[in-house]
C-alpha cells in the first residue's frame, strides 16, 4: 500500500518540479499543471503517512529516512499556503525539486514503507521531532522566499526591461513574507529544542554532533531575527543569512541525523 | 431589411491636422448622430483622438452612406479621401475590433471601451445598433479578460508605477519625494498617487539639496525631472540616507535629460535606479508584449464578429419564418374549431392533450425548415429561402 502511494507522490512532485521550470520558459499551462502536480502530490503523501501511522506505531518517523519524508510534507504543505497563487508560483523552482531530492533520500533510507516501529516511547519525543521538523520546513520556505528576493532583485538592477514579463511578488512582499515565516519557525524550533535537552538531561545523555549542529542553527535564525528587528537588517543581506541558515538546516537534516538516531 | 455602415475616419488614414478638424465634442456628436437619424435610420457617432466614425443602420445603404460622408466632409471637405467605407459584417468586425482596442494607436489602451460605451448611449439606436455596439463592448471586455493585452505599462508614467509596484507591492501611504516639476515627471507622479502613493516634498532646484538630502531618509520614492545642467543627487548622499534607512528600500526614477541622478546610486545596495531609457525600453517591451497578445485577441474578436452576422442575416428570414409559424397555428385552431363537436364531448385534460399534442405536431413540422432558414441566411441565400416558403405556403397572399 505504501509503495502504490509513494510512487504517485514522487511523481507527481517531480511533474511540479518540471512544470515550473516549463512555466519559466513560458508562463501560462505549465504552471497551472505544476501547481496541481503539487496538490495531487501532497495528497498522496498524506495518505502515505497515514498509512504508515495506522501500520506502525502511532508515530513512525522515529529514523532519520522517515523524519526526512515527514520533513518533505511539511515543506510542501507550507508551500502549499503560498505557492497555489499565481506570483508565487516561482517559489516552486526551489522548493518543489528539493522536496523530490529529499523524497528519493528518504526512499533510499528506507523512511517511506511500514513496519518500522516507533523508538519513541514517550509523548515528549513527539512533540520535540514534530516541532523541530515543523520550524525546519518553515526555515526552507523561508529560504526559498529569499532566494526568490536575490533573484527578482538582481533582475531589477540588471534588466529592467523585460522585468514586468514574469509576475513576480513584489520585493517588500517576498522580505515580509520571509521575515514572517521565521518569526513563526524560531519559536518552534526554540520549544523543539527545549524539549530536546529536557529527554537529554533526564536520561543522562551526551551532547552529540546534530544537537550541536542544531543549535548553531538555532543560533543562526535566531540572529536573522535580532538583526532583522534592532540591526535594520532588512532585503538582500536578510536574504543572504536565511540561505546561510538554511544550509544548516539541510546539514542537520542529512549530514548528521545517523549520530543522533544511533 | 436594415443594413449596417460605417464611415469615418482614423490615424490610420488621416494626419492629426486633419483628424481634428472633424473631431467632435459630445454634444455635436449626439447632434450629429440625431440629424442623420432623421427618417428613421439608427445612427452613433464614435468620435475619439484617434478617430471620427459614424454607424449607421438603414435600409438603403447608398443614400446612407453618401448622406454620412457629407456629414463629415462638411466639417472639413479634405478629409473625404482619407474615409473608409464599411458595411455589414466589415463594418460590424472593425467596430470589435475598435472596440478591443486592436485599432488603437497602443494595442489595448482601454480608454476606447469607455469611449464606444458613450457614442452608444449618445446616438440614436435601435435594434440593430443596439446589438452591434452591446456585442462590441461584451467582445472588449472579453478581449480584457481572456489576454494579458491591457496588463502592462503603455507610458513612461505608467512603467514609472509598473516598477514602483515591483519593488514595494502595494504602493498605499508611500511617499514621493518630487524633483522638478517636468510634465513627464508630473504624469509619473500622477501615476503613483492613483495607486495610494502620496506626495511628501516637491523639490525645485539645487538650492534645496540640504532639504533633499534630508527627506531621502524617509521616502520610498523619489521622481527627478529638473532643468539642472549638472547632477541633482549624488550617489554619497543616497549612500548617507540610505543609512539612515535600515534597510527600507528606496526607488529613484530620473526622467531628466541630461540627467539629474548619479548614475552610481544604481550601484548602492537596497536602491533601485532607472533613467528614461530605462522606462522607455520597459514601455517599448510591454508594447510588443501587447502586440503578441493582440493576435489572441484577433480571433476572440472575429467569433464574436461571426456571432453578430449569423444574428444579422437571420434578420433576412425572421418575417418569413414569423409568418409561417402565424399561418400554421391559425390553421391548427380553425382545424381544432371545425372539430369542436367531436371534442366538445371531451372533458378538460382530454381537451389539453389534444391542443398539446396537435401543437406538438406543428412545431416538429417546422422545426426544420427553421432551422434551415436560419442556415441559409448565414449562408447568403436566406432571401431566397424566405421568398420560395412565401410562395409555397400562400404568405404573400394571405398578407394581401
Amino acid at each position: 500500500m505504501a509503495e502504490l502511494l509513494f510512487w504517485p507522490a514522487l511523481l507527481l512532485y517531480g511533474e511540479a518540479a518540471v512544470g515550473y521550470f516549463g512555466d519559466v520558459r513560458r508562463p501560462g499551462g505549465a504552471g497551472r499543471a505544476a501547481t496541481w502536480g503539487v496538490r495531487l502530490g501532497w495528497l498522496a503523501q498524506t495518505a502515505l503517512l497515514a498509512v504508515q501511522a495506522a501500520r506502525d506505531d502511532g508515530f513512525p518517523w522515529g529514523t532519520w529516512a522517515s523524519s526526512l519524508s515527514l520533513f518533505v510534507w511539511l515543506v510542501v504543505s507550507a508551500y502549499l499556503i503560498w505557492g497555489c497563487r499565481r506570483p508565487y508560483r516561482l517559489l516552486g523552482l526551489v522548493v518543489m525539486p528539493l522536496a523530490v531530492a529529499l523524497l528519493v533520500i528518504a526512499r533510499a533510507g528506507g523512511g517511506t514503507g511500514t513496519g518500522n516501529a516507533s523508538h519513541y516511547s514517550n509523548v515528549f519525543l513527539v512533540i520535540h521531532v514534530g516541532l523541530v521538523l515543523a520550524a525546519f520546513a518553515g526555515f526552507t520556505l523561508a529560504a526559498a522566499l529569499s532566494a526568490l528576493y536575490i533573484w527578482q532583485e538582481r533582475r531589477l538592477k540588471t534588466s529592467p526591461a523585460t522585468i514586468l514579463r514574469r509576475q513576480v511578488p513584489a520585493l517588500a512582499t517576498l522580505d515580509a513574507l520571509a521575515f514572517r515565516t521565521v518569526a513563526w519557525s524560531v519559536p518552534l524550533l526554540t520549544l523543539g529544542v527545549a524539549v530536546g535537552l529536557v529527554r537529554l538531561v533526564a536520561d543522562d545523555d551526551r551532547l552529540d554532533a546534530l544537537i550541536a549542529a542544531t543549535a548553531v542553527t538555532w543560533l543562526v535564525w535566531f540572529s536573522y531575527l535580532g538583526l532583522r528587528l534592532l540591526g535594520g537588517w532588512a532585503g538582500r543581506r536578510a536574504a543572504y543569512l536565511a540561505l546561510a541558515g538554511f544550509v544548516l538546516v539541510i546539514v542537520v537534516r542529512l549530514a548528521l541525523p545517523a549520530t543522533h538516531f544511533a | 431589411m436594415m443594413r449596417l455602415v460605417l464611415v469615418g475616419t482614423s490615424h490610420h488614414h488621416a494626419p492629426v491636422e486633419l483628424r481634428e478638424q472633424v473631431a467632435l465634442g459630445r454634444d455635436e456628436a449626439q447632434a450629429i448622430a440625431a440629424r442623420l437619424a432623421e427618417g428613421g435610420r439608427e445612427v452613433a457617432c464614435l468620435s475619439t483622438c484617434n478617430r471620427t466614425e459614424l454607424y449607421v443602420a438603414a435600409g438603403d445603404v447608398e443614400q446612407a452612406e453618401r448622406e454620412a460622408v457629407e456629414a463629415l466632409a462638411s466639417l472639413e471637405p479634405d478629409v473625404e479621401p482619407a474615409l473608409y467605407r464599411l458595411h455589414d459584417r466589415a463594418a460590424a468586425l472593425h467596430l470589435f475590433r475598435v472596440a478591443a482596442g486592436l485599432d488603437s494607436l497602443v494595442p489595448g489602451e482601454g480608454e476606447i471601451l469607455g469611449q464606444v460605451r458613450l457614442a452608444h448611449e449618445l446616438g440614436t439606436t435601435g435594434v440593430l445598433l443596439d446589438r452591434v455596439f452591446r456585442q462590441a463592448l461584451h467582445s472588449g471586455r472579453k478581449v480584457r479578460a481572456q489576454t494579458a493585452i491591457g496588463a502592462s505599462p503603455s507610458s513612461v508614467s505608467a512603467a514609472a508605477a509598473a516598477l514602483a509596484e515591483q519593488v514595494f507591492g502595494s504602493l498605499d501611504g508611500r511617499s514621493i519625494l518630487l524633483l522638478g516639476a517636468g510634465k513627464v515627471s508630473e504624469q509619473a507622479a500622477r501615476s503613483l498617487r492613483s495607486r495610494g502613493a502620496e506626495i511628501s516634498l516637491v523639490a525645485n532646484s539645487k538650492t534645496e539639496r540640504e532639504r533633499i538630502e534630508e527627506r531621502l531618509g524617509d521616502v520610498d520614492v523619489v521622481i527627478a525631472s529638473t532643468n539642472a545642467s549638472g547632477l541633482v543627487l549624488e550617489a554619497a548622499a543616497v549612500a548617507d540616507a540610505l543609512r539612515r534607512r535600515k534597510g527600507r528600500l528606496l526607488l529613484l526614477i530620473d526622467l531628466a535629460v541630461p540627467r539629474d541622478l548619479d548614475p552610481a546610486i544604481g550601484e548602492l545596495d537596497d536602491c533601485y535606479l532607472y533613467d528614461i531609457d530605462d522606462l522607455e525600453q520597459i514601455v517599448s517591451e510591454t508594447l510588443s508584449g501587447r502586440r503578441r497578445e493582440a493576435e489572441r485577441a484577433e480571433s476572440i474578436v472575429s467569433v464574436e464578429a461571426e456571432k453578430f452576422h449569423e444574428w444579422h442575416a437571420s434578420l433576412d428570414v425572421v418575417p418569413a419564418i414569423a409568418s409561417l409559424r402565424a399561418r400554421a397555428e391559425e390553421i391548427r385552431e380553425a382545424e381544432l374549431q371545425k372539430a369542436e363537436s367531436l371534442l366538445g364531448r371531451l372533458d378538460e385534460s382530454q381537451r389539453r392533450a389534444v391542443e398539446a399534442v396537435t401543437a406538438q405536431i406543428v412545431n416538429k413540422l417546422l422545426h426544420l425548415p427553421t432551422v434551415r432558414m436560419k442556415q441559409a441566411a448565414v449562408a447568403a441565400d436566406g432571401v431566397l429561402y424566405a421568398e420560395t416558403v412565401r410562395h409555397l405556403f400562400g404568405l404573400d397572399e394571405d398578407e394581401r
